[in-house]
């Protein structure tokens, strides 16, 4: 495996006895074959085991997590606290949203199906420095356990924000420990963003030039560009607001000449790409997912690419839209009120792509369409509520109310975790091998859908009406709104939960999926399903643009279906079929 | 290049290995330089919101012993840049004598550095350590504890850069490094010691330059 020639040795496809490059004959037959011991899961380096390690981590977190968002809307059926105490209350949200921003939604769609599909997209054999991999996993699972130590030992209280000076100098929780949490899960961030421009920058196969990269691989490009230069700022912002709390620094506390806004700064420099993080590689699954529904080229692929490097450099400017109220300058607000507008529109332009790719598509009703088509929808509201809150005389009446709880839900979990169900909808028959039932997986995406509109819409209402966020005390004439939005959320958590039981199902009971069980076309289709431990005998040579479907013109019928058949291998000349 | 290069699992060259080291050196720096970008923001918003006192606070500082050593990390990295020349010629024992006379002055860098800490300390202007304080006003409390968290950051850099350089001198000196095969860990290692340098080279003025 170290020397040149052994890196080309390519096996006889009719010989099961040969090797080829694999070790054994099983890494030959599958990834997930090669060794059943927990150490070569616990040891491996391939880019495909990690990414599997990464889903059940970050599954839990995504239920411990949602465990405190229970929590939440069950103290919020009333308008008393009956449930939960102020302080525990505050707890409770506190840890619901470090636990979803930084284990789940940060790491959710980079960490399983950007470290599983980037290598067999860009036809590599694994990521450039797979051990620096496997341990940024190990350093997200330490900054997990540092984050379960602190939800057992009482929790925190300043919210995900950590503003200053509550958490400097009044809070009683345990915020040195949760800092430290997010500053090690941040190191986890730093070496998956380097690993993946390193490796699209340097292993793309012959022939795949950036022109011909897939847009999910562009999407995770831009959103490894805010990782590696967002996420230093918030560990230094932490470490200084630990420090501050253990020695008393004075950089945020006004009495010593400090700034308390500068925390606010330094946060949402990092923030607000950070939620890019959350959404870039949301974008890029539902690109995959509506070019695949639709069977298309995609339209306008060099706008897509490009709006996802757009809004990585303009999601940098415009942070200063969180503190509209917080005593910033009028002039830097309005500013930052326009590059807020003004970040939408790379936005926009995804959206109307989309929409021109389904236009008279191929489209079948297959769960991952169902996915795709909800994270539009949702993806639209968030977005245009956005704008809304980016007007500085609108934001005034709305800031800290429901209304912007409900924004940022919507694209965040509207978004983001739609694209999670969707992209492990449609690539889980590539992972595991199997097919699942459709039909359940069209009935959990209904679901879904369903119950997070229960569950969100009435809180713009809610906001609009003036009702302010982490309050759990309110007044009576809420309750219908609450008690409504509580319903949905209970929709929500069966129907999340639903997807584990028939996936699971499928892992012992489904059908084999074969190498291109959707017949789209792409790399990782290509190969058997589940991949050999190396990806690809022989590293591909492409020849082709991304999507090659055949296209048709106004009055052509029928040819399509058959030309897909005999070009699954996506401008693929040199790999076997 | 005469001996054979031990190439790595997704890597089927020597020359894409090889980038491809470079290149994750250069993003890890992108990280390390906004890591320094957010101190610096800090200590400039201070200075822009108590311009006199800042001043004042700075002059305080030994200008001095902070220009010896701005001195000595730039020859330091003079002999690193030397290093990875000879490192590529295959000159293996005069490279590692170079990173060895480059972590030397890295130490004598750390050591001025604790000497101006001690200074500072009987000056009573050390935060933490100077018991008893004496700071003529909170701001001038401030731009200490500023100071104190940059340079220690940056001495944190130092010292790892120090068992970098030291390591990899021994094991090229020790035959364990083929060069000019692997010369790839020289100027790896060179680069990130350049890095601390030139983060020194504008800590320096941001502090004690700002009279
Ligand atoms: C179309 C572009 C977007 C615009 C113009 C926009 C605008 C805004 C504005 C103005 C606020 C502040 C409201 C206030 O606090 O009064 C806000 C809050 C927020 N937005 Fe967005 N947003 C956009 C996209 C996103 C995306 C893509 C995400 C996440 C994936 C997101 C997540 C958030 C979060 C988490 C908050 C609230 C943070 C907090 O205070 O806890 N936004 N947004
Ligand atoms: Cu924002």
């Amino acid at each position: 495996m170290t020397m040149d020639n052994a890196l080309e040795r390519r096996p006889n496809p009719d010989d099961l006895n040969d090797r080829g490059l694999s070790e054994t004959q099983d890494e030959r037959v599958s990834y997930l074959r090669a060794g059943h011991t927990l150490r070569s899961w616990l040891l491996t380096t391939d880019h495909k085991r990690i990414a599997i390690l990464y889903l059940i981590s970050v599954t839990l977190f995504f239920f411990i997590g949602g465990a405190a968002a229970a929590l939440v809307r069950a103290d919020l059926l009333t308008p008393q606290a009956d449930l939960l105490t102020n302080e525990g209350y505050n707890r409770a949200f506190t840890l619901h949203g470090v636990i979803m921003v930084w284990f789940f939604l940060i790491p959710s769609i980079p960490n399983t199906f950007g470290n599983f599909l980037i290598p067999l997209m860009i036809g590599a054999r694994d990521l450039a420095f797979p051990r620096l991999n496997l341990l940024s996993w190990y350093i997200y699972m330490l900054g997990g356990l540092f984050t379960v130590f602190v939800l057992i030992a009482g929790g925190v209280d300043t919210g995900w924000t950590f503003y200053t000076p509550l958490s400097s100098m009044f809070s009683n929780g345990h915020v040195v420990m949760v800092a430290v949490a997010v500053f090690v899960v941040g190191f986890s961030s730093i070496l998956t963003g380097l690993n993946f421009i390193v490796t699209v920058h340097k292993l793309r196969a012959p022939g795949m030039s950036w022109g011909r990269l897939r847009l999910f691989v562009w999407a995770h490009y831009a959103t490894s560009l805010i990782l590696v230069l967002a996420t230093p700022v918030l560990s230094v912002t932490l470490a200084l607001v630990a420090a501050e709390r253990l020695f008393g620094l004075g950089i945020f506390d006004p009495k010593l000449g400090g700034d308390p806004l500068l925390f606010q700064h330094l946060f949402w420099f990092y923030s607000h790409p950070a939620v890019y993080i959350m959404v870039l590689p949301a974008l890029g699954v539902v690109s995959e997912l509506v070019a695949a529904s639709a069977r298309k080229p995609v339209f306008g692929y060099r706008f897509i690419a490009g709006s996802s490097i757009a809004i990585a450099i303009i999601g940098f400017l415009v942070w200063g839209h969180h503190m509209f109220v917080a005593g910033q300058s009028m002039y830097a607000s309005a500013v930052f009120s326009f590059l807020s507008l003004a970040v939408a529109v790379p936005s926009g332009i995804k959206v109307y792509n989309w929409t021109a790719t389904l236009y008279k598509g191929h489209i079948e009703l297959d769960p991952p369409f169902f996915f795709a088509a909800s994270f539009i929808g949702l993806f639209v509201v968030g977005g245009l509520t956005g704008l809304v809150l980016a007007m500085l005389a609108v934001d005034v009446h709305l800031h800290d109310t429901y209304f912007v709880v409900a924004h940022f839900h919507y694209i965040m979990v509207g978004g983001t975790v739609s694209a999670y169900f969707g992209a492990l909808h449609f690539w889980w028959p590539k992972m595991s091998g199997r097919i699942y039932p459709r039909i359940w997986g069209r009935l959990a995406a209904i679901f879904i859908f369903l119950g997070f509109n229960l569950t969100f819409f009435p809180q713009f209402i809610l906001g609009y009406l003036g009702m302010p966020r982490r309050y759990h005390v309110y007044d009576p004439s809420f309750q219908v709104l609450h008690v409504l939005s509580s319903a949905g959320a209970s929709i929500l958590g069966v129907a999340y939960l639903m997807p584990f039981t028939y996936l699971f199902w499928s892992m012992r009971y489904g059908a084999p999926a074969g190498p291109n069980p959707w017949d789209v076309r792409g790399l990782e289709w290509t190969v058997p399903s589940p991949p050999p431990k190396h990806n690809f005998e022989e590293i591909p040579v492409v020849t082709g643009p991304p999507y090659d479907y055949p296209l048709e013109r106004e009055g052509d019928q029928g040819e399509a279906g058959d030309a897909a058949e005999g070009n699954a291998a996506e401008g693929n000349a040199g790999s076997r079929a | 290049m005469s001996e054979r290069i031990e190439l790595h699992e997704p890597f089927s060259d020597a020359a894409q290995q090889h980038e491809a080291g470079m290149l994750g050196m250069y993003v890890f720096l992108g990280t390390e330089m906004m890591l320094f970008g957010g101190v610096f923001a800090v200590i400039f918003v201070t200075r822009a919101l108590h311009p006199a006192e800042f001043v004042a606070a700075s002059q305080k500082l030994h200008v001095f012993i902070g220009a010896l050593n701005t001195g000595v990390l730039l020859t330091s990295s003079f002999a690193v840049a030397l290093a990875v020349a000879f490192a590529r010629a295959a000159r293996a024992r005069l490279a590692a004598g170079l990173l060895v006379a480059a972590a030397g002055l890295g130490l004598v860098f750390l050591g001025l550095k604790a000497f101006e800490y001690t200074l500072e300390i009987h000056e009573g202007l050390l935060p933490l350590f100077s018991r008893p304080a004496n700071f003529s006003g909170p701001v001038e409390h401030l731009f200490m504890n500023l100071y104190l968290v940059a340079t220690s950051l940056h001495a944190i850099h130092m010292t790892i850069g120090v068992v970098l350089l030291t390591g990899l001198a021994w094991r090229i000196a020790r035959g364990g490094v083929p060069l000019p095969g692997r010369v790839a860990l020289v100027e790896n290692s060179g680069l990130y010691w350049h890095f601390v340098d030139v983060i020194w080279v504008f800590l320096y003025p941001a502090l004690y330059l700002a009279r």
